[in-house]
């Protein structure tokens, strides 16, 4: 079995916040591999960086020394521009507070990442609209945000990366601001895009999330402190979600090609 | 992002805020359409004192006394001009002064004008009836006298004046002929007016000189040159200690006294449009305001645009054509109103000339204030940093 290139490569990787003074190690030579097709929980008490690591995973910062590769291209040594561009193909984030834009229709915020990915209106929204209906939102297309729950508009955020089509799939505390019904609608989504072969890393403080993931890393004080594989991880029931079958559909395999390399699952 | 999906999302931007957008615009809007406004009116003054200079005759030039009473002017310099100057063709003397005119029982206070046969040539300006003054009347000094057109209305109303006897400051005067309408010029009324022969007129006066000498240049080619030849006669006749800037006779042809004129006029217009151009400025500022404000209140959004992949570009343009949406649509809607403005000033007797040029100078000027005053705002969004963008509340 020939070895893949790890999606994710961290060598010795820190951050520092404020450096000199009153500086922050938010990240302190972290090493840390993720193959393609994982699916990793991230914990730690506050503070602890995972949110640091998060952002340099997903390209929205870079490290302050070390190595980190995606795909197995050095990121500190790309351009801005090219770092948007590996954002916009490569990385889907979903964040805790939803971060869809407030004027925009379902729809219409689904779309946004190939918005600037270039290619032709009609391609985009049906992208956009199927992925919704693959996270069971095909009844709210021309919702705003104000007109969603909260479980609603994260799913519409999922959608957002779906319509996107990247290989790997960012959560920092996806469902911290979910019930837990809502939550598990969430992971279930995740598991689901996991199984398709997207590699799916997970910020929570929530254990119960955590054990949805077969391997769970933990951090203090910047540091990896334990890396440890979940034996049986915990299926998110896709009875609550009504919409599993939509999402093996047309869903993912529609929503346009990333043209991103290597086999997948 | 291609241009027209930026126009897309900047216009949704807008659209999302209707009211701030509007009132954002109207800075813009009352800028431009100031512009517009003032430098038409300015323009239109400039054509109406052309076109009330033009009309004083043509290739005319003016002879007449400054004011330090150094030089003076009689009936025997028009002879002598028209002999010495051969580039004028004719020159005729005038004297105005108020008079009361009488008819039968109307009484009107006109002006009476003093000149001699040329006067028709000179001042362009025909008699529609009767006949003019002829050498005969100046030679033998008779009460005779040609009225303008209004005096004629408002004296006679209908009835025809020839033949008529009127008194001038009490003389009786018979009216030999009627002037066609002319209309106004430069402060004066030609229509108001009873012209008389130059020795009738002296003798009432009771004056020998003459106020000014009217000459026509046989070309407008042949005019300055005749200027140039009267200036020196005049220098040599009351010689001053700075010859061309104390002159006792001031010398003017009318091509000068436009260009004069326009430049006055120009000046106006550029001070005009200058005025409001501030405002047009103060507008931009408006625009800055608001996109800066609109910045802020969108980091999030702009946060999350960058995190999913838009490029600094992206957000630049964003913004930016925000602003020039703004500064363009107020540009377009001011012109509009602008040229309404002048339009309904002509409607109250203000001339207003709308020029091409105006328009196209304040559309562009207005596009250059929304990329002048948008670009810090859209620079700020542009190089606003994703995840702390994204952490602002
Ligand atoms: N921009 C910054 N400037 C300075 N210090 C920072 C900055 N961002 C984070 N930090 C610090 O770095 C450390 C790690 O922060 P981080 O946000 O990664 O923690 P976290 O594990 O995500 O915590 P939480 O669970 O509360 O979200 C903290 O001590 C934080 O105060
Ligand atoms: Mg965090």
């Amino acid at each position: 079995m020939a070895v893949a290139t790890p999606v994710i490569e961290f060598r010795q990787v820190a951050k520092i916040y404020n450096p000199g003074e009153a500086e922050v190690r938010a990240l302190d030579n972290v090493d840390l591999t993720i193959e393609e097709g994982e699916m990793v929980a991230i914990m730690g008490p506050s503070g602890s960086g995972k949110s640091t690591m998060m952002n340099l995973i997903g390209c929205l910062d870079r490290p302050t020394s070390g190595e980190y590769r995606l795909l197995g291209e050095e990121v500190g040594r790309k351009s801005d521009n090219e770092l948007a561009e590996v954002r916009n193909r490569r990385i889907g984030f979903i964040f805790q507070t939803f971060n869809l834009l407030p004027r925009l229709t379902a729809v219409q915020n689904a779309e946004l990442p190939l918005l600037y990915r270039g290619g032709p209106t009609p391609v985009r929204r049906e992208a956009s609209r199927k992925a919704l209906e693959a996270v069971g939102l095909g009844h709210r297309l021309h919702h705003r945000p104000a007109q969603l729950s909260g479980g609603e508009s994260q799913r519409v955020a999922i959608a957002r990366t779906i319509a996107a089509d990247p290989a790997i799939v960012l959560g920092d505390e996806p469902t911290g601001n979910l019930d837990s019904r809502s939550g598990a609608e969430v992971m279930a989504i995740f598991q689901d895009l996991n199984r398709r072969g997207r590699t799916v890393i997970v910020v929570t403080h929530d254990d119960q999330i955590a054990h949805h993931c077969r391997r769970i890393v933990r951090l203090r004080d910047g540091k990896l402190v334990r890396d440890e594989t979940v034996a049986k991880p915990l299926v998110a029931s896709p009875a609550s979600m009504p919409l599993a079958g939509a999402l093996g559909g047309a869903g993912l395999a529609g929503a346009g090609s990333t043209g991103s390399g290597g086999g997948r699952g | 992002m291609s241009v027209f999906e930026s126009i897309r999302v900047a216009w949704g931007g807008l659209v999302g805020n209707k009211l701030r957008s509007t009132l954002t615009m109207l800075g813009v809007i009352i800028g431009v359409s100031a512009v517009i406004a003032l430098v038409s009116i300015g323009q239109g003054a400039r054509q109406q004192v052309t076109a009330q200079i033009q009309g004083l005759g043509s290739n005319l030039i003016m002879v007449i006394p400054r004011g330090n009473g150094a030089g003076r002017l009689y009936l025997d310099d028009v002879a002598d001009l028209t002999k010495r100057v051969p580039e004028i063709s004719v020159a005729i003397p005038d004297l105005t002064r108020q008079v009361v005119v009488k008819w039968g029982t109307s009484e009107y206070t006109t002006t009476a004008e003093g000149t001699a046969p040329g006067y028709e040539q000179v001042r362009n300006h025909n008699v529609a009836d009767g006949r003019f003054l002829i050498q005969a009347d100046i030679d033998q000094r008779r009460h005779v006298a040609v009225v303008g057109y209004k005096l004629y209305t408002d004296l006679f109303g209908e009835r025809n004046p020839i033949g008529e006897q009127i008194l001038i400051n009490g003389s009786s005067f018979t009216v030999v002929g009627l002037m066609d309408p002319k209309g106004q010029g430069l402060g004066t009324d030609y229509d108001d007016r009873v012209i008389i022969p130059i020795s009738t007129a002296q003798r009432m006066m009771g004056t020998n000189r003459v106020q000014t000498i009217l000459a026509q240049a046989r070309s407008s080619g042949e005019a300055s040159q005749a200027v140039a030849r009267i200036t020196a006669i005049y220098q040599k006749k009351f010689p001053t200690r700075n010859p061309g800037t104390d002159d006792a006779m001031m010398v003017q042809s009318q091509d000068q006294i436009l260009s004069t004129v326009t430049t006055a006029t120009q000046t106006m217009t550029l001070m005009l449009g200058g005025i409001a151009g501030v405002s047009l400025i103060v507008g931009g500022i408006g625009i800055m305001n608001i996109m800066l404000v609109s910045v802020t209140e969108r980091t999030r959004e702009i946060g999350l645009r960058k995190a999913i992949g838009a490029k600094r570009r992206d957000i630049l343009a964003q913004f930016l054509v925000e602003s020039m949406i703004l500064s363009l649509a107020g540009g377009l809607v001011g012109v509009l109103l602008g040229m309404g403005l002048s339009r309904l000033g002509a409607l109250i007797n203000i001339p207003s000339t709308v020029s091409l040029a105006s328009i196209i100078t304040a559309f562009v000027f207005s596009a250059a204030v929304g990329l002048f005053f948008g670009i810090y705002p859209a620079m700020k969004a542009a190089v606003l940093d994703p995840i702390e963008a994204l952490r602002y509340e």
